[in-house]
């Protein structure tokens, strides 16, 4: 069984600050880390491995990323923690990709590692709050797909069953493979590196390819192929001020008390 | 190549760009701006520029974009077969999208054989000129992947010009699968929808950055061009129920389009845990709504005394949700639910730009936090500086004491 898992680079911090003076973003480094929802689906995808390698099967399980070079890093401390290879799309035609040419050179790269029968995800990335990746995805290699999975239940060589997140609340569910599973950041919590995994990345070779390497069509992905395009981005500006209800703290509390009762 | 452009006569160096920039996406070396690796093309360095010298070159890809026309909302009816609310707001908001555009707003209706047809006459007097629908047992339970081969078979066909889906759990899985399909753009999440004036474009704004910055998109050059909305957002848009006459529908307004034979489904539901007892505060005509301010866990049983006292619900910041302190349920902001209270008391709560994204239909907001800066204070209608407890505690026992007097 081959099992993709797709993670993504993120600022370590979403915590952005704005300079109230300037009006402009202050900065507080703060190195990448791997997006917490997609370390859950990495730690599926070990757990996976796991049981399948106690009924005597191998289990190879591939991350797959596109982001800059800096992100081949966070793939090496991935094989430390026990994935079998990486593979790291890194090219500046992938830059500015929106959601549609994220999925089209994520797909290369699946081509490149052999089709999986598992491909595994975060629900979404904490930095952008789309949830896009992991449907378009599906729809691309088309295959079957399960959104914001909390539990994998079980998985054999045809189908796999999960408890997952719906309208209706949470379903267990069973979907046809090769599928497509979005995970939950409560699904699990990614394991530390062993020793013997942090010895072996150090040798691991985490491949990185540019976008002609794996035949993505140049129209297709970064900003060329992308749908979207960002034509603003602005701080919003403050609306005008409100009442202000002022005094001590009993003073301010009876007037709340009145405000309540007229409004509501 | 598209990409970042520095016109070198003109950048001065001044590195206002730089500092503008929230991903380290441009440098300024020898007195001239240079683009990095790292920048996403978001454009917040060419609003920042004072001399124009900074502008995003890009292919655009000549579609036969006249072809598409009229506004499609994606409607979803519950396991209850009653249609979810956002269907209305999002109608309410296509039909002023549809004046500017001079077109036709369609409802988008897929359902079980049973159904009785009492859906279609609502959505028409509700905003809908056209109900696009199914009958079919394959839409019940509702599947992303065989709703969306329907949408995009009647997309193809029909061309609409928009799309949009409310950003339900379901709707957040079909969009992306429709877009992939029809190679389009999908923007998530947005909290105000316009046309431009000018170009006729459909302007997407949203939450991005972790939600710092808001972020206008634009999808130019494709068809259609779709947009997911969460419930609540465009409350106030909604036409009421009050206005439905029983006869609005004619015939030729609803049409039926089968969904294609050969679609089946490769995702199968085995059972639904019964939902646990509903923190309903999407619904809640009263909120209380805590964040970090409130300063520790031991404070909730007071805030839920608040709650209590004025017969409304609980809800956090998505810090505290982090923390644990609150079940994800309770979560108001963009990635958590947005809310449409009448009422709204925030305690405690700073206002990052994803929080205040989710409170923007609350008809009354009463912010108490100490520090008189906070963004919150910004969109609150009644402010009060102080210690949040304090206030708290005082204002707990005045409502508690009126109702022993009454």
């Amino acid at each position: 069984m081959h099992i993709v898992v797709c993670v993504k680079a993120v600022p370590a911090s979403t915590e952005v600050k704005m300079d109230p003076v300037t009006n402009t973003i202050v900065r507080d480094g703060g190195d990448a880390v791997v997006n917490p929802f997609d370390a859950s689906a990495l730690e599926l995808a070990l757990r996976l491995r796991e049981e399948r390698r106690a009924a005597g099967e191998d289990v190879r399980v591939s991350v797959l990323s596109m982001g800059i070079p800096a992100t081949e890093r966070l793939l090496r401390d991935c094989i430390a923690r026990g994935a079998t290879d990486a593979l790291l799309l890194s090219d500046r035609a992938f830059a500015g990709a929106d959601t549609l040419a994220t999925t089209h050179a994520l797909t290369c790269g699946m081509c490149e590692l052999g089709m999986p029968d598992l491909v595994l995800c975060g629900k979404m990335a904490v930095d952008g709050d789309t949830a896009q990746i992991g449907p378009e995805l599906a729809g691309a290699l088309d295959m079957a797909c399960v959104a914001d999975v909390r539990t994998l239940m079980a998985c054999a060589n045809d189908a796999v069953t999960v408890r997952a997140g719906g309208d209706a609340g949470v379903s267990l569910v069973e979907a046809t493979l090769p599928c497509v599973l979005t995970v939950a950041k409560e699904a699990a919590t990614l394991r530390m590196p062993s020793i013997a995994g942090v010895l072996a990345a150090e040798h691991a070779t985490v491949d990185v390819r540019g976008a002609a390497e794996v035949g993505a069509d140049a129209a297709r992905i970064g900003l060329a192929g992308s749908p979207t395009q960002v034509v603003r981005s602005f701080v919003p500006e403050q609306q005008a001020a409100g009442v202000e209800v002022s005094g001590d703290a009993i003073g301010q509390a009876r007037q709340l008390v009145r405000i309540i009762g007229e409004v509501a | 190549m598209a990409g970042l452009r520095v016109d070198e006569t003109r950048c001065i160096g001044c590195t206002r760009c730089v500092r503008a920039c929230a991903t380290g996406g441009i440098e300024v070396k020898d007195r001239l701006a240079r683009p990095t690796d790292a920048c996403v093309f978001c454009g917040a360095c060419i609003d920042a520029c004072p001399v124009d010298a900074i502008s995003i070159e890009r292919k655009e890809a000549g579609a036969d974009l006249v072809a598409y026309r009229d506004i499609w909302v994606f409607v979803q009816a519950d396991e209850h077969d009653d249609v979810l609310p956002v269907a209305f707001e999002l109608l309410g908001r296509a039909r002023a999208l549809a004046a500017q555009r001079g077109c036709a707003v369609v409802a988008l209706l897929p359902q079980g054989p049973g159904s009785a047809g009492s859906h279609e006459r609502e959505l028409i007097a509700r905003g809908a000129d056209r109900v696009l629908t199914v009958h079919d047992e394959r839409m019940v339970p509702l599947d992303a992947e065989v709703c969306a081969r329907w949408v995009c078979d009647l997309a193809q066909r029909l061309k609409p010009e928009i799309i949009l889906y409310g950003a339900t759990a379901f709707g957040r899985e079909l969009a992306p699968m429709v877009a992939v399909r029809l190679e389009t753009g999908l923007t998530a999440d947005c909290t105000r929808l316009e046309i431009d004036g000018a170009t006729g474009l459909l302007q997407q704004t949203r939450p991005a950055f972790g939600g710092n910055l808001m972020a206008t998109i634009e999808c130019p050059a494709r068809r259609p061009q779709m947009a997911t909305v969460r419930p609540g957002v465009f409350a106030g848009d909604a036409c009421p129920r009050s206005s439905v006459s029983s006869d609005a529908a004619a015939k030729d307004q609803v049409v039926e389009y089968p969904l294609d034979a050969s679609v089946r489904s490769r995702v199968r539901v085995l059972a639904t845990e019964p939902a646990q007892q509903g923190a309903s505060i999407a619904q809640a005509k009263r909120l209380v709504v805590v964040g970090r301010g409130i300063g520790s866990k031991k404070q909730l049983p007071l805030m839920q005394r608040l709650a209590d006292a004025l017969d409304a619900e609980l809800g956090c910041t998505r810090p505290l949700v982090e923390a644990g302190w609150l079940e994800y349920p309770h979560q108001v902001g963009q990635t958590g639910v947005s809310v449409a209270p009448e009422l709204l008391i925030s305690i405690g709560v700073s206002g990052a730009i994803q929080h205040l994204a989710g409170i923007g239909g609350a008809k009354t907001i009463i912010a108490i936090n100490e520090d008189a800066q906070a963004p919150i204070f910004g969109i609150a209608h009644y402010k009060a500086v102080g210690d949040a407890i304090e206030i708290v505690d005082n204002l707990v026992r005045e409502l508690e004491d009126a109702v022993a007097r009454s």
